[in-house]
């Protein structure tokens, strides 16, 4: 079986800038896979390259084994969810999410009716009749996904599709999008800059540094063995030790990354690698404290659990590790 | 004693208090003089235009008989008249729908794709020729169309006179030249006021998202099929408010047709004609309101038709 989406050696030149340069890539069907980076990184240019918004500079793309490089974006099984949403405003719910079916020629009745079912799929059943601006954007939201799947699609994409709600829908929209995945099992990819929406909703995913895949994986590889110090800074903010402070730990002279929240207060006399510095800041959180320490003049960040003891600012503190947590990056 | 609080405040500083606790007072004091310039002025000069139209010129005396009447507006409706009427609303349709046609690349690609400079050359092609005199433009425009100008010179010299000369001898619309013809009349008519066709247009499709096509093309609509859909009926409000100029510039203009065509009689040279030289100031006001209710009925079609939806 050919993968959903297969990426060639892809680039995409704009002038001078690199948006992609030279990205292999292969995305499995059935597969929720997230293409994660900050803005610039060339994640969203890679989207479009699948929709056939932009076409490759060099390389090849084949979407279910077949080269796309001369079918246009209309004739692409492949939807998309646009950041903006992008609903017509002069059409109807209703009308808007027929329009795929209608401009394909189904008869008006037929396509209302998928229509109405795909609504009734998004939970916005009798929201028919009304305009885009007369919706929340959460609403806007559902509608721009039941305009994208009501065609039956392949490959869903998906830009950013949660960027524009607030926390609490952000979430429920999460868990949805996922079970609505599981349900339908198209291949959903989607392209977001919050590393935490990447991690908990992906099967696997793809960092984008600079118009390059900086690493590829599953969310716990890429958060418990990032290749790169790039993943390591990106991808949930860990601490990044220079090789002279790994070797000092017991590690090789190389960079390494170690997790806020692997590190613990030390009881007395724990056996282990340690961490001493004094307290220079802290954070509540909530679920606990951030507090951050200098170590051989590195800013060490550290996530005690509620509950710990913290010292005061200026204080000193030791703080210890599983020797395991410590991981070793390779690349450079 | 501890200094003031709030220092002592001059008059500028108490008006700008005065405004800050009413706000409406100065929202009242600058609207004040516009609206009293388009009440009085305007809409005053529109209601004594309208009720001139119902009052009658005594046939024998020549004199105004201030007397409410429709007999003016009957005499709309004599052949003459009506003839200049159609004669005008033919020419102000063609001119719209030409001026729209050639617009609509010009405000596409401007909304589109133009970027910096090639923006900024798209507001001085669009906006230069509004720069000279009109009068200087039609007079050109009589020097290029004549018998003896440079479009009939280019037509010699590329061997494409027979195309001129057909053009020429089409029946009803043709002349002995393009400047005597009521095909003159068009073009200049379509050059004079496709600016104001074009920038509206281009505001309106500028207003289209990028996204919005793009998400008509990934649900499969062909370019044709966006373009109906989606671009022509979110323009629509732009086309439409160009088609208002075009049409209603061409509908009330009196100069054009009596430099450049056939010397035929239009709404705007019999509202001229009437008022001056024959005195017939009621005539003069009835033709004067017809152009009024093309255009009410032309927005009422407009806004039946769905045009002002997307606004």
């Amino acid at each position: 079986m050919s993968p959903a989406v297969e990426f060639r050696a892809v680039s995409r030149h704009f002038g001078p800038v690199k948006a992609v340069d030279a990205v292999d890539l292969t995305i499995a069907e059935g597969a929720f896979f997230a293409m994660l980076g900050p803005s610039g990184s060339g994640k969203t240019t890679c989207l479009r390259l699948i929709s056939g918004f932009e076409q490759p500079s060099y390389g090849q793309i084949r979407i279910f084994g077949e080269d796309v490089s001369a079918v246009p974006p209309h004739l692409r099984n492949v939807n998309t969810v646009f950041q903006d949403y992008a609903l017509f405003p002069h059409m109807n719910v209703r009308d808007n999410v027929a329009y795929g079916l209608m401009v394909k020629g189904m008869g008006r009745a037929a396509r209302h009716a998928k229509a109405e079912a795909m609504l009734d799929l998004v939970k916005l059943d009798g929201y028919g009749g009304r305009k885009p601006a007369q919706l929340s954007g959460g609403q806007r939201q559902r509608v721009a996904l039941a305009r994208a799947l009501v065609g039956e699609p392949r490959v869903l994409l998906l830009d950013e599709p949660l960027g524009a709600l607030d926390l609490k829908l952000r979430e429920a929209m999460q868990d949805e999008l996922k079970s609505l995945q599981r349900r339908l099992g198209i291949t959903f990819v989607f392209v977001t800059h919050d590393q935490g929406e990447a991690l908990s909703m992906a099967d696997s995913l793809a960092v984008f540094h600079n118009g390059k895949i900086a690493q590829i994986g599953t969310p716990s590889q890429i958060y418990t063995q990032p290749a790169t110090r790039f993943v390591a800074d990106f991808v949930g903010s860990s601490n990044l030790l220079p090789p002279a402070l790994t070797a000092s730990l017991g590690g090789p002279p190389k960079w390494s990354s170690l997790r806020p929240e692997a590190l613990h207060l030390a009881q007395s006399a724990a056996p282990g690698p340690a961490l001493t510095g004094t307290v220079q800041g802290q954070r509540y959180l909530g679920l606990g404290t951030r507090v951050t320490l200098a170590v051989q003049g590195t800013e060490i960040a550290a996530f005690l659990p509620a509950g710990t003891q913290v010292p005061p600012e200026g204080a000193p503190i030791t703080l210890t590790f599983a020797p395991a947590a410590l991981h070793v990056i390779d690349a450079e | 004693m501890s200094p003031a609080v709030f220092p002592s405040r001059s008059v500028a500083s108490r008006l700008t208090t005065l405004f800050w606790r009413h706000p409406r007072l100065l929202l009242g004091l600058l609207l004040a003089p516009p609206l009293l310039w388009l009440g009085l002025v305007y809409l005053g000069a529109l209601a004594a235009l309208l009720l001139q139209s119902f009052y009658s010129i005594d046939d024998f005396s020549g004199l105004i008989v201030p007397e409410l009447t429709l007999k003016t507006y009957a005499q709309l409706f004599r052949p003459s008249n009506f003839d200049v009427i159609t004669r005008t609303l033919l020419m102000a349709l063609s001119v719209t729908v030409a001026s729209g046609v050639i617009a609509f690349p010009v405000a596409y690609y401007a909304a589109r794709f133009a970027r910096g400079r090639w923006k900024a050359a798209f507001y001085l092609g669009v906006m230069l020729p509004l720069w000279s005199s009109y009068l200087v433009k039609v007079y050109a425009w009589k020097l290029i169309l004549a018998k003896e100008g440079i479009v009939t010179w280019a037509a010699t010299a590329t061997h494409t006179d027979w195309l001129l000369d057909a053009a020429l001898s089409l029946p009803g619309i043709g002349g002995s030249s393009l400047s005597t013809s009521y095909i003159g009349t068009f073009l200049v008519f379509c050059y004079v006021w496709l600016p104001y066709m074009i920038l509206p247009m281009q505001a309106a499709l500028e207003r289209v998202p990028t996204s919005m096509l793009e998400a008509s093309a990934d649900l499969g609509a062909t370019a044709g099929q966006t373009f109906r859909t989606v671009t022509l009926p979110l323009a629509l409000p732009g086309i439409i408010a160009g088609s208002i100029f075009t049409f209603s510039l061409t509908l009330g203009d009196y100069i054009i047709p009596q430099i450049i065509g056939n010397s035929a009689s239009f709404i705007g040279m019999a509202v001229y004609q009437l008022q001056g030289t024959a005195g017939n100031v009621p005539l003069a006001a009835a033709f004067a309101v017809v152009p009024i209710l093309i255009m009410l009925v032309y927005l009422t079609l407009a806004r039946r038709a769905g045009a002002f939806d997307a606004l």
